[in-house]
């Protein structure tokens, strides 16, 4: 596999991620990995299932790295997310930045994660007990002006 | 002949990942209101559109071959 980027429907492996952003001029390289979590605001969740539009996650997720590497200086990215059934602890996606020095590696895979959640499409479905729900706008933040998603703040978690 | 792609909930509202309409010439918002009007998608607004993979307003006018989807909010991550 040599893109950087990747949807995939088996378990990811860290490492692989890892591999693609090892570089000589690296001096940290910083990993950033969304797990499956069994509570939210007091709600069980059996497990997830995503979905994707597979093409056109890709092409986004290549364009956060593209991002990233405009805003920072010396950086390589690689990120893969997961689709299709995953259950509790499994992990769904995995971001890793490579730069010189820790600082920028730590906000940039920072940076990928919210960028991730606010226009690259991809999608998850919470099972739970009682039912099951597709998710949207976790960010809570967008207003969706010109139906066209804008670079975000940072401010939120 | 123009391919549309739904996902996540309106996925589910249609019953199809992808339907195939005559809408050469209009706009997405008039393909909204015309062809898929008859299937309630009570949320349809609030998805973004894509064509072609890239995000686009609902005033583009669609071309023979291209590709629709309509993105709910989404939830990676």
């Amino acid at each position: 596999m040599d893109k950087n980027v990747w949807i995939t429907r088996e378990p990811i492996e860290i490492n692989d991620v890892i591999a693609k952003v090892v570089r000589p001029e690296a001096g940290a390289v910083n990993t950033f990995i969304g797990t499956v979590r069994e509570f939210t605001k007091g709600k069980r969740t059996l497990y997830l299932e995503y979905q994707a539009y597979v093409s056109m996650a890709e092409k986004k997720l290549a364009e956060i790295c593209d991002e990233i590497d405009q805003r920072w200086d010396n950086t390589e990215t690689a990120i893969a997310h997961r689709v299709g059934r995953l259950e509790i602890t499994d992990i769904a996606v995995v971001i890793a930045v490579s730069t010189p020095h820790r600082k920028d590696a730590f906000a940039a895979s920072r940076y990928a994660i919210e960028r991730i959640k606010e226009m690259v499409p991809i999608w998850k479905k919470e099972h739970w007990e009682d039912g099951d729900l597709w998710i949207g706008d976790q960010k809570q933040e967008k207003s969706y002006e010109n139906r066209i998603p804008v670079k975000g703040e940072m401010e939120n978690g | 002949m123009v391919d549309v792609l739904f996902f996540a909930e309106l996925q589910e509202l249609v019953g199809d990942e992808k339907l195939s309409f005559q809408a050469e010439g209009m706009t997405v918002k008039e393909l909204k209101a015309s062809a898929l009007a008859k299937y309630n998608l009570a949320n349809i607004d609030s998805a973004m559109i894509a064509v072609n993979e890239e995000y686009a307003d609902e005033d583009t006018v669609l071309a023979s071959g291209d590709i629709v989807a309509f993105i709910p909010p989404v939830s990676g991550g």
